[in-house]
């Protein structure tokens, strides 16, 4: 053992044990967080579908109205959500979702409104303008902070300062699996097909299909805005989750491996002195 | 009478599934009362006492914002916010009120600052009409 004292090794292995400690501890933490967050998802799920149903009903039924929310502009301005993590330490959570933005902004004339703390740092230094930092704790935005971005963006939509809304998040697919992902979300995109665009059914719209329009379109960015934060806050507990299991096993096997060669490095010694003494006597 | 499959999911799970005689309420237009076999129909909802009949048994809740639909006689209510009369805390109602009304006393508030205030205090006082309605 060339030059390494077995005093020098069993330090590295000491502050190894200590570095396993804490990414075993943050692994517990956030399996526990994932849990609740995945919870979450659960709840929320429903709600969703039955606004994205209504949503699609009045869109498909009538044909003959035109909402400022469905026409498509030709315009080049778009509007990015970014929805980040407040702490690293999770994988490839945060650059994965920030550099799936970074390479669709390229070419456009982008305005980002980030969520979380990371996304926040990253587009301040990069340069890109962003709305506002004021969503910086992606883990405090509540419900009522969704319906109020979507009351505010449905505003900025329609004064034409925006020609493109998209929301950026990451979907969580599994414990072991989330993709980041990017949607747009205003425009409407219509998603009826053909076959369908003959009315099933007549439906009754209270008092006016455009008054219904124009009360449910903020209501569902609002619950697609936290729909979206939610997936993103189990995908960020389960990348975390990940990322610290595979930290903790790696530090598992240095410190099999650094144990070997104290083993090594002491017999090494033991010997050299037998030696030393036989030689000697 | 006759009774319908009724749905009360908010962003945070279901409140309600199950059947139910009569649903009463509040839409951006006034108060709007379903009952079986009723036509197909969307409305958005106000801020408001919501009344639900099920079993014969009457039961009060504070419904506000979000929609209601009726799809092939099964009714959906989607709202923002969605509490039965006995959970509602009354005191914490009572606080926010008093807030709103300070925030909306002061002459030098801003314009957001008075919407917020004034819909705080719109619902503050739907909670408690409902909550001293039960």
């Amino acid at each position: 053992m060339a030059g390494v004292s077995t005093k020098e090794i069993k330090n590295r292995i000491r502050s190894m044990e200590s570095t396993k400690q804490i990414t075993k501890a943050m692994e517990m933490v956030a399996a526990s967080k994932l849990r609740r967050a995945q919870a979450q998802v659960a709840n929320s799920r429903p709600y969703f579908e039955i606004l994205r149903s209504t949503i699609d009903d009045i869109v498909e039924n009538n044909l003959d109205f035109s909402s400022p929310y469905l026409k498509e502009r030709t315009g080049n301005k778009v509007l990015y959500i970014v929805i980040a993590g407040d702490r690293g330490l999770a994988g490839g959570y945060n650059s994965n979702i920030l550099k799936l933005v970074m390479s669709e902004i390229q070419d456009k004339d982008a305005t980002v409104l980030p969520l979380g703390k990371k996304a926040v740092d990253y587009f301040r230094s990069h340069k890109v303008p962003v709305l506002t930092d004021s969503y910086a704790e992606a883990a405090s935005v509540s419900i009522g902070d969704c319906f109020s971005i979507s009351k505010q963006l449905c505003k900025a939509f329609k004064a034409q300062e925006y020609d493109e809304i998209r929301i950026a998040y990451t979907t969580f697919v599994s414990v072991l699996s989330q993709t980041p992902a990017s949607m747009q979300i205003l425009p409407l995109v219509c998603e009826a097909s053909e076959e369908k665009k003959t009315p099933t059914m007549i439906t009754m719209y209270e008092p006016n299909d455009e008054e219904v329009f124009e009360a449910i379109v903020p209501e569902y960015l609002g619950g697609v805005l936290y729909g979206a934060l939610c997936e993103s806050r189990a995908s960020e507990q389960a990348a975390r989750r990940t990322a610290m299991d595979s930290a903790t096993s790696n530090a598992e096997d240095m410190i099999a491996d650094l144990s070997l060669k104290f083993n090594r490095a002491r017999q090494a010694a033991i010997t050299q002195e037998i030696t030393e003494i036989v030689a000697g006597s | 009478m006759t009774s319908f499959p009724l749905k009360i999911v908010t962003a945070d799970g279901l409140v309600y599934d199950g059947t139910a005689e009569e649903v009463i309420v509040r839409t951006i237009t006034g108060d709007m009362a379903v009952l079986a076999r009723h036509i197909n129909c969307v409305a958005p909802l106000g801020m408001g006492r919501a009344t639900i009949v099920a079993n014969g048994q009457r039961r009060y809740a504070a419904c506000i914002g979000g929609l209601l639909s009726v799809i092939d006689g099964s009714v959906n209510l989607v709202p923002t916010t969605f509490e039965w009369a006995e959970s509602i805390d009354a005191a914490r109602a009572a606080a926010s009120q008093q807030r709103a009304e300070a925030i909306l006393s002061k002459t030098d508030a801003s314009d957001t600052e008075l919407k917020l205030a004034q819909a705080r205090l719109h619902r503050a006082l739907v909670r408690q009409s409902v909550a001293s309605s039960k």
